[in-house]
């Protein structure tokens, strides 16, 4: 990735991948089942690989998270959500959260894909004075919605954004993506059980549950099952999906859920699509050597 | 000497609460966010005008103030109405991260803050909470004297694009600012003009102040008492003038001594111009007691605030 700018430089819009944008979605919009699920396989691979790019680039960022949600992201920001990368600040736009903060690099891939600035700029993650920082900035990122790395805080802004639309009768919706490790932070829990007191059904969480955090599997740190039970005794329903399939995904984001809001669990591979990566606790935050790089790349494919 | 008496006075959460409706009425985007803190943040006459505007999140300090961002994004004007000690506390990472460092303009108001829990222990103090704000990124600090005070914050905070932490007294104080004042961050007020020492005050303690000098001017000693009330930023030009133009500075707040408006005078005097100090405060968790026991028993009293000036005095050649 080759860019003039200065790293420091903020970002601006990048109408032709805008424009690639929009065509995919008028695309997707008219296609069948079938060829929706190949568009999004196709820009989730694209996804994984600028993942990679802009992590080896960087010399730091969390890979294994950012492959694990790929398909999550994908599948939102492709064919789900409601959004004009001209004014990231349109009222009625939908809004996504990613809890998850440190999988950065995954939501910067995402939004360079729909014109919010130029892939470029990814060479930049995480540089000096970059506003491509480690972990979101709503002041300096156009498409993010909130500041999040701290685990356990999506989730509330999430409920408060809901909650806004609810009141204001206002029908955009709200996504937020959740780390399963970060399920542990209580906060959540405060979060889940407002929402379902509100009955927010323009709400949907998504659990990317790769069952690894950052140090040991979830269930040998703190035991999250019976997870779907946990969420339906907080009064979600719950919905339990294959989280690679974009098809499922698209399905789960997409069913009305009248008078509740929605937990999507999502069941992923931490480090999804290269190989030596799979369920590897060491992959939450190592950088791939060159030739790590060169290999995962191509068992992705090519772009 | 007289003793300020304290049982007498006004209790700040009234005029917050009707400046707050009256405010409401104006603008349909501002809500009230809290913490079943309904009844404690005399948030009654809101709820009765706008029923749909109060978000009730439940015993949830971390949620509440999440949830106030969200609402913030979505266009609404969130004023977070909590117990100061649990609202700075127990959601202070939410405070740093999803109020000022995201930029969202929430008004967080500290109610009960410093030590008017006081018979209810450490646990209810806020006593940290000037230092924890003061601490964290750019965020408005206001510490309100009187009725007419709070008023003045809570139409500055309705209009304002950023964050801003407010206090709001519940132990009665007598009125000490003319009812049209208005609030502006970084300006404080000079209330009595004196060339000896200065005494530098905040909520509570800005009519205790008062009395001092009242005491001190019969010894014939002229105290100069500022209104602090922006405790961040502060008005760092009157201090420096009242370094400059007296024999030194005594600040009194209702709050920890690491870190709150004494500290932030220290900060900038040492830097600027070193001036003799004495800083009235908390110097550890407090005890359990009565408010004006506990103030008494840190001489946060207009005795001790006159008594603090003396010494200052006597330790400094004219």
């Amino acid at each position: 990735m080759q860019t003039t700018e200065h790293p420091a430089a903020p970002l601006r819009l990048d109408a032709d991948a805008l424009s690639a944008w929009r065509d995919r979605r008028q695309t997707f919009a008219r296609a069948d089942a079938a060829s929706r699920k190949s568009a999004l396989d196709r820009s989730a691979r694209h996804l994984r690989q600028q993942v990679l790019h802009t992590i080896h680039a960087a010399g730091l960022g969390h890979v294994g998270g950012d492959l694990s949600v790929a398909d999550i992201l994908t599948t939102l920001f492709e064919g789900v959500m409601t959004l004009d990368p001209q004014r990231p600040d349109w009222e009625e736009r939908d809004r996504f959260i990613l809890s998850k903060g440190h999988c950065a690099a995954a939501l910067y891939g995402t939004l360079a894909a729909c014109g919010f600035f130029s892939a470029e700029r990814l060479a930049h993650f995480a540089a000096d004075l970059s506003p491509l920082n480690g972990h979101p900035n709503r002041n300096k990122i156009p498409g993010v919605e909130t500041n999040t790395g701290p685990l356990g805080h999506g989730l509330p802004v999430g409920v408060g954004c809901a909650t806004a639309a609810q009141m204001a009768g206002q029908a955009w919706r709200t996504y937020v993506v959740l780390g399963d490790g970060e399920l542990q932070e209580g906060s959540n829990w405060e979060a889940a059980m407002y929402a379902a007191h509100r009955k927010l059904d323009n709400l949907v969480a998504i659990v990317d549950r790769n069952r690894l955090q950052q140090g040991l599997p979830t269930e040998e740190t703190n035991t999250l099952e019976p997870l779907a039970d946990k969420w339906r005794a907080f009064g979600w329903q719950v919905h339990e999906v294959d989280g690679h399939d974009t098809a499922a995904l698209y399905e789960a984001f997409t069913t009305p859920h009248p008078g509740q809001p929605r937990a999507v669990i999502a069941h992923t591979v931490k480090g999804k699509g290269v190989s030596f990566m799979e369920n590897g606790v060491e992959w939450h935050h190592k950088v791939p050597s060159d030739a790590q790089y060169q290999a995962a790349l191509a068992e992705l494919g090519e772009a | 000497m007289s003793k300020a008496d304290n049982s007498v006075g006004f209790d700040c959460r009234q005029a917050f609460a009707d400046e707050l409706t009256a405010l409401a009425a104006a603008d349909p985007r501002i809500v009230a966010v809290c913490n079943d803190s309904v009844g404690s943040s005399n948030l009654g006459g809101f709820r009765k005008a706008y029923p749909d505007r109060v978000i009730n999140v439940g015993i949830a300090e971390q949620n509440m103030v999440g949830v106030a961002a969200g609402l913030a994004n979505g266009g609404y004007k969130p004023f977070v109405c909590a117990a100061s000690p649990f609202l700075t506390g127990r959601a202070l990472e939410q405070i740093k991260a999803d109020i000022v460092y995201a930029g969202f303009p929430v008004v967080l108001c500290g109610m009960s803050p410093g030590m008017a829990y006081g018979e209810l222990g450490p646990t209810h103090h806020s006593i940290e909470d000037l230092a924890w704000m003061r601490a964290t990124g750019d965020l408005t600090i206001a510490v309100p004297a009187d009725p007419a005070q709070t008023r003045a914050v809570l139409r500055f905070a309705a209009a304002s694009e950023k964050p801003i932490f407010l206090r709001v007294g519940r132990h009665k104080v007598p009125a000490v600012m003319p009812d049209d004042t208005a609030f502006t961050p970084g300006h404080a007020h000079v209330l009595r003009e004196g060339s000896d020492v200065t005494l530098l005050a905040i909520g509570t303690m800005v009519s205790r102040a008062l009395a001092a000098a009242d005491h001190l001017a019969a010894e014939g000693v002229q105290a100069r008492v500022i209104n602090a009330c922006s405790v961040k930023p502060l008005d760092e030009a009157l201090v420096l003038t009242a370094a400059r133009q007296t024999r030194g500075l005594v600040t009194v707040e209702e709050g920890v001594l690491h870190g709150g408006l004494g500290s932030a005078v220290a900060e900038l005097l040492a830097q600027q111009h070193p001036t003799p100090m004495r800083m009235l405060g908390v110097d550890r968790l407090a005890p359990t007691g009565s408010t004006n026991f506990l103030l008494a028993h840190f001489g946060l009293t207009d005795d001790g605030i006159a008594r603090a000036a003396r010494e200052l005095l006597a330790g400094t050649a004219r």
